[in-house]
């Protein structure tokens, strides 16, 4: 992997807003709700990056159907982020794209991971109206540096992902009291994988029970973004690194995040709705 | 593994790191220069310690992942309860998870306090031969965040293997947070030196998981930790009124099946996604003993077998 040191670059040049994914819970779907928030953004005529701070596990190439691509630089020595379409509206950073093989593993102590992020963070040529930056689980290395790093750039605040059920809710909880130490604004929770129709009987199996991200957010005083029930189509394409929201338009997922984005950034959509 | 002195800064290495003394914060530190020098990577006095603890437990047993959500928590808690339906076993669960710790609710624990003695802290008893540590019991509330780097974690790490007194087990199960990370690599290197140990690891079907799964399994073999095999979860959703099987989380790269193949492991089993595991794990409640009949509860009792035969073949 490329190493290299460019310490003039201020943090996040090239981004006009940011906004972070996080949870404190694994496998909620932050993955998922960046890249649809990334690709709703998208769609409605914006640009938008992806930074993708999970070393260990990172998703979001595979998911947006840029897995296995080279990453450019530019003669100031600075990553070009991957775009993801032809109209170059949707680009993204990810450790993944600098790893050899599907096997490789980042196997890190915090000290190293963090130098990592620093670069992520300050390395990148971004030209972007949002960025939509994507964390690992916890409240650990990455999130601190994370933290650390963006104080000096316009950071609209962060987006909490949870399930309906506790064990969940008792992460994202601790997820809130980061937030609130290390001063981030919460601009909300989103509570996926939030029922499911069955395809069969239609009889909606609430699998996860449910209700339990919009409890949180009422006790927390935090703004409910919405409920993202489980769809299949939705995983297989985030596994295919399709774009659902193009395939599946009408789609009760579609709709809310449809309405995710209104809520985040909604007086400004009117100005930039484009034809596609 | 490394730690951290009281006056460090604040990204300290850790005085056993490769770069102990010589990273960019180390400047201004008193304890520069006995890094540098590589005095501080003398043994760590505790090793001892830890190997006298776990030398009392006979198998020891890492439920590994790489991706999160896969059920790690879920798994470890239905394995121990399997493997303690024998009640001629010992069985304890460690919950190494120090940012997300599940433990205690997925027990029926949370009310409950962690005691310390002269032999020890003490575990928390879920039944007889049941026993659970967690950083989840040393919080004073719910809203407590841990919000620490990776030294500090180590040294949770260290502490729960030195100091808990399990009074020797037949079997720990290790509940990891995702990832490969600052507490496997601490974990490892504990465990390691008081075998056997060996890792089951967890996934669901679909290519995203396994991207993360792979990377856990390489891990493993870097470290040289044997790999039991491996468990999918979440294979398919039941609808509890139809029946119908649907599969949420798609095996559109081959699941877990071309996983074990493609990495020559075994599959120990596949678990359906049963809305009722959920429910009874954010209720504290037995699901092996809730519903005896379930296909998972068949499915877990089934792999913990193989765990048990894989353990006495190693005798």
């Amino acid at each position: 992997m490329r190493c290299h040191h460019n310490r003039f670059w201020p943090v996040l040049q090239g981004v006009g807003k940011t906004i972070l994914v996080l949870s404190g819970k694994g496998g909620v779907g932050k993955s998922t709700a960046t890249v649809q928030i990334a690709a709703t953004l998208r769609g409605k005529g914006y640009r938008v990056g992806i930074l993708d701070v999970d070393l260990c596990g990172p998703s979001i190439p595979r998911m947006v159907g840029v897995e296995g691509k080279d990453v450019l630089t530019t003669p100031e020595g600075n990553w070009v982020p991957v775009y993801a379409d032809n109209e170059k509206r949707l680009s993204i950073i990810s450790i993944a794209f600098f790893l050899d093989s599907k096997t490789d593993a980042v196997i890190w102590r915090g000290p190293k991971k963090n130098a990592m992020i620093k670069q992520l963070l300050t390395s990148v040529a971004w030209d972007v109206d949002y960025l939509i930056v994507d964390t690992p689980p916890g409240t650990s290395d990455e999130h601190i540096s994370v933290m650390e790093n963006i104080k000096s750039a316009p950071v609209m605040g962060a987006v909490l992902v949870t399930t309906p059920q506790m064990v969940a809710v008792d992460d994202v909880n601790r997820e809130l009291t980061f937030c609130k130490r290390t001063g981030i604004n919460v601009l909300g929770i989103i509570e996926n994988m939030s029922g499911f129709v069955c395809p069969s009987c239609s009889e909606c199996s609430n699998i996860l029970a449910t209700g339990g991200g919009e409890q949180l957010a009422a006790k927390a005083k935090v703004s409910f973004l919405g409920r993202v029930p489980i769809d299949p189509n939705l995983v297989r394409c985030t596994e295919e690194g399709k774009n659902f929201l193009d395939m599946f338009a009408g789609s009760p997922v579609s709709e809310v995040y449809h309405n995710i984005i209104y809520q985040l950034v909604g007086e400004n959509q009117e100005e930039m709705e484009v034809e596609n | 593994m490394s730690s951290v002195p009281q006056d460090a800064p604040e990204h300290c290495p850790g005085t056993n790191s490769e770069d102990a003394g010589k990273a960019s914060a180390c400047a201004g530190c008193p304890n520069q220069q006995v890094c540098a020098s590589g005095a501080t990577k003398a043994p760590d006095p505790d090793l001892g310690a830890v190997k006298e603890r776990l030398d009392t437990i006979k198998y020891k047993i890492l439920v590994l992942s790489g991706k999160g959500g896969v059920g790690k928590s879920t798994v470890s808690a239905m394995l121990a309860r399997a493997l303690a339906l024998d009640e001629t076993k010992e069985v304890g669960i460690l919950d190494i998870d120090i940012c997300g710790p599940s433990q205690p609710r997925v027990l029926g624990a949370e009310e409950e306090k962690v005691h310390s003695s002269g032999a020890g802290w003490s575990p928390v008893y879920i039944s007889e031969n049941l026993a659970v540590m967690s950083i989840g019991f040393l919080l004073n509330s719910a809203d407590d965040a841990v919000i620490w780097r990776g030294p500090k974690k180590n040294g949770m790490i260290k502490q729960f293997l030195r100091d808990v007194d399990w009074d020797s087990l037949d079997y720990l199960v290790v509940d990891t947070p995702p990832g490969t990370s600052d507490e496997h690599l601490s974990i490892v290197q504990y465990l390691s030196a008081s075998p056997p140990v060996a890792a089951v690891i967890v996934t669901t079907p679909q290519e995203v998981a396994l991207l993360d799964v792979r990377k856990e399994i390489t891990f493993c073999r870097k470290v040289n930790i044997p790999i039991i095999g491996i468990i999918e979860n979440m294979t398919t959703f039941v609808c509890p009124k139809c029946k119908t099987e649907t599969a949420i989380f798609p095996a559109t790269t081959g699941g877990g099946t071309q996983l074990a193949a493609e990495s020559g492991l075994p599959l120990l089993g596949q678990l359906p996604l049963d809305p009722r595991i959920a429910r009874a794990c954010d209720h504290g409640q037995n699901f092996l003993t809730e519903e005896p009949d379930a296909p998972a509860t068949l499915g877990y009792k089934e792999i913990a077998k193989k765990i048990i035969e894989y353990c006495q073949s190693l005798s």
